[in-house]
């Protein structure tokens, strides 16, 4: 158990170091040193250099906080705004309800992060775009989820009793429904932040994503890829923080589905 | 059977595509930009901007270019490409194939690899086949393709040279891009495969088939795994929806020229029409994918059918 937790839980945590505290640190992730390109790692700079000369290990820590602050307000957004309409419509009923369900149907017909990647692509390159893009797809997984809970939970005594005393709808659901379908909507939430760290890394592969000189674990693999039969460290690097990063919080996911007893399968793709 | 359980869920099935197709029409039209320009240039002259863009319908207000959209796609009419002037149906056509090809192909690979990993895991649950196996599974979802991807040429095609880099050209060219796209599918299915089987094993007639005194190979795949595999066929249709947007992914790694790789050439070209075109062929796609299992469901599992009635 200690195992099953602990590694996890030090990648996450190192990772959300790395991201807050990265600029802290004295890097130099866009300096240009025509004298390192391409130069594979060595006893004082692990993980050698890139392209024009930078500092893949000083990237790879910008590029943590790229995927750290993406992964985490796409959640935020995807995840409040998901679950107070599920649960709205839900408690609602009626026709409202109906056409709620419609609207999910809709969004759950686009495969994956096929609409983020369109819509990424239209609104042009940029860190806030990806967010936008990918918060666009990632509420309907929340709403879905808040929505089924509530209906199974919305003619229990104590909401009819919350009825009866005269509190208000919005009342109801903040302080009645919300807490008691919260289990299942954080396992959903910790497996979306896996989703998001890989969309935030895709859509930046594709160009989609964050711009130079700045840099993505993303971008990074996509930069690499040209050089991989000279320098295959550019494209192995970042690849292994991302895989490892995914796994810890895939990891993390397992076991709060285990503690908080969710059943069901929780890992969306 | 046809009007109380295919009608339903035909209409909607079309309800949603409908919906889709305004989705995906207004999201493509409502962000800033202008196609014109795009077409353009930003030195032309504006009595030419005019005129493209009462040409392209793109004057009228925007409810009103929906419908024109609606009437050409009932027509089959998916306009022209902004960039090539071609239909855009030609263009679907001709890089249909390569992403069907590539599909049946990750498809077949997950299939292959998921039924013997999850089957395992299930009877030597907890052992150290389980274990194998569900790491496997972990690090299949854990990785994501446009690494895997990379790596794989590495290996497989600089190193050894086995297998070429990119394209569509013989045999050999599909098997990095269908071990990356079919890989993550796999880990999936096993998992299910896994607790599906796990699932079914605790049932009565397991326990029935068993003192009846059949083997252990019998009761596990004729009376476990045929009942196991029911859920699996459901998963397998929302399953290709994650397939088909690796695709993108994927295709474009390998410049393999499908669907997938023409969605981000449209886009890096801003040939918006096109872009608009692929996601809603591709959409379409699981949306028929997704009716199409849910039917085949209902008919090899009588339950399903016949609580619906």
């Amino acid at each position: 158990m200690m195992i099953r937790l602990g590694i996890p839980l030090g990648i996450i945590v190192f990772w959300a170091f790395l991201a807050l505290f990265g600029p802290i640190l004295s890097l130099t992730p866009n300096s240009i040193e025509l004298s390192n390109i391409l130069l594979p790692g060595s006893a004082q700079e692990w993980l050698g250099f890139d392209d024009l000369g930078r500092p893949i290990f000083d990237r790879l820590i910008v590029g943590a906080r790229t995927s750290f602050f993406v992964a985490f307000s796409v959640v935020a957004v995807s995840l409040v705004v998901g679950s107070f309409l599920g649960t709205v419509s839900a408690y609602l009923g009626g026709w409202t309800d109906l056409a709620f369900v419609r609207i999910i149907d809709i969004f759950l017909a686009f495969p994956g992060i096929l609409l983020a990647i369109a819509l990424a692509g239209v609104l042009g390159p940029g860190i806030d775009n990806v967010v936008i893009a990918l918060s666009v797809v990632g509420w309907v997984g929340y709403a879905r989820l808040a929505r089924a809970q509530v209906l199974s939970i919305k003619e229990r005594d104590h909401i009819y009793a919350a009825v009866a005393i005269g509190t208000r709808p919005i009342q109801i659901m903040i302080r009645h429904l919300i807490p008691l379908i919260s289990a299942p909507l954080i396992v959903e939430a910790s497996f979306g932040i896996a989703g998001i760290v890989i969309g935030e890394a895709g859509l930046s592969f594709l160009g989609l994503g964050v711009q130079p000189p700045s840099a993505s674990w993303g971008s990074m693999i996509r930069d690499g890829t040209r050089y991989m039969l000279v320098a295959p460290h550019m494209v192995i690097a970042p690849g292994l923080a991302l895989m490892f990063v995914v796994l810890a919080i895939n990891l993390l996911g397992d076991c709060l589905r285990d503690w908080l007893d969710v059943k069901g399968q929780g890992r969306r793709e | 059977m046809f009007t109380k359980f295919f009608l339903p869920r035909l209409l909607t099935a079309l309800g949603v595509i409908f919906g889709v197709v305004c989705v995906v029409f207004l999201l493509l039209h409502l962000v800033p930009g202008d196609p014109v320009e795009v077409m353009l240039g930003e030195s032309a002259r504006p009595a030419d901007r005019d005129a493209l863009r009462e040409a392209l319908g793109l004057d009228q207000p925007i409810h009103l270019q929906l419908l024109l959209y609606f009437k050409d796609l009932g027509q089959l009419d998916l306009g022209t490409s902004l960039y090539s002037g071609r239909p855009i149906s030609e263009i679907l056509l001709e890089r249909l194939p390569a992403t069907i090809e590539l599909g049946i192909a990750s498809l077949i690979l997950a299939l292959t690899l998921a039924m013997p990993l999850g089957i395992i895991a299930a009877i030597k649950k907890e052992t150290a086949w389980d274990f194998g196996a569900m790491g496997f599974a972990l690090f299949g979802v854990s990785i994501p393709n446009f690494w895997m991807g990379p790596m794989l040429i590495l290996v497989g095609a600089l190193w050894l040279g086995w297998f070429p880099v990119s394209g569509r050209e013989g045999l050999a060219s599909i098997v990095l891009p269908a071990i990356t796209l079919g890989t993550a599918m796999a880990a999936i299915l096993s998992r299910m495969i896994r607790s599906a089987l796990l699932e079914v094993l605790t049932e009565d007639f397991i326990r029935t088939a068993r003192s009846k005194g059949l083997t252990e190979w019998a009761v596990t795949f004729r009376h476990g795994l045929r009942n196991a595999l029911l859920p699996v066929i459901t998963l397998l249709g929302l399953q290709l929806g994650a397939l088909l947007s690796g695709a993108v992914i994927t295709e474009t790694v390998f410049s393999w020229p499908g669907i997938g790789s023409l969605v981000v050439e449209a886009i890096h070209r801003r040939d918006y029409p096109v872009v608009q075109a692929a996601v809603l062929l591709i959409s379409f796609s699981y949306v028929m994918v997704n009716l199409f299992t849910d039917l085949v469901y209902a008919r090899i599992d009588p339950r399903v059918r016949l609580s619906k009635q």
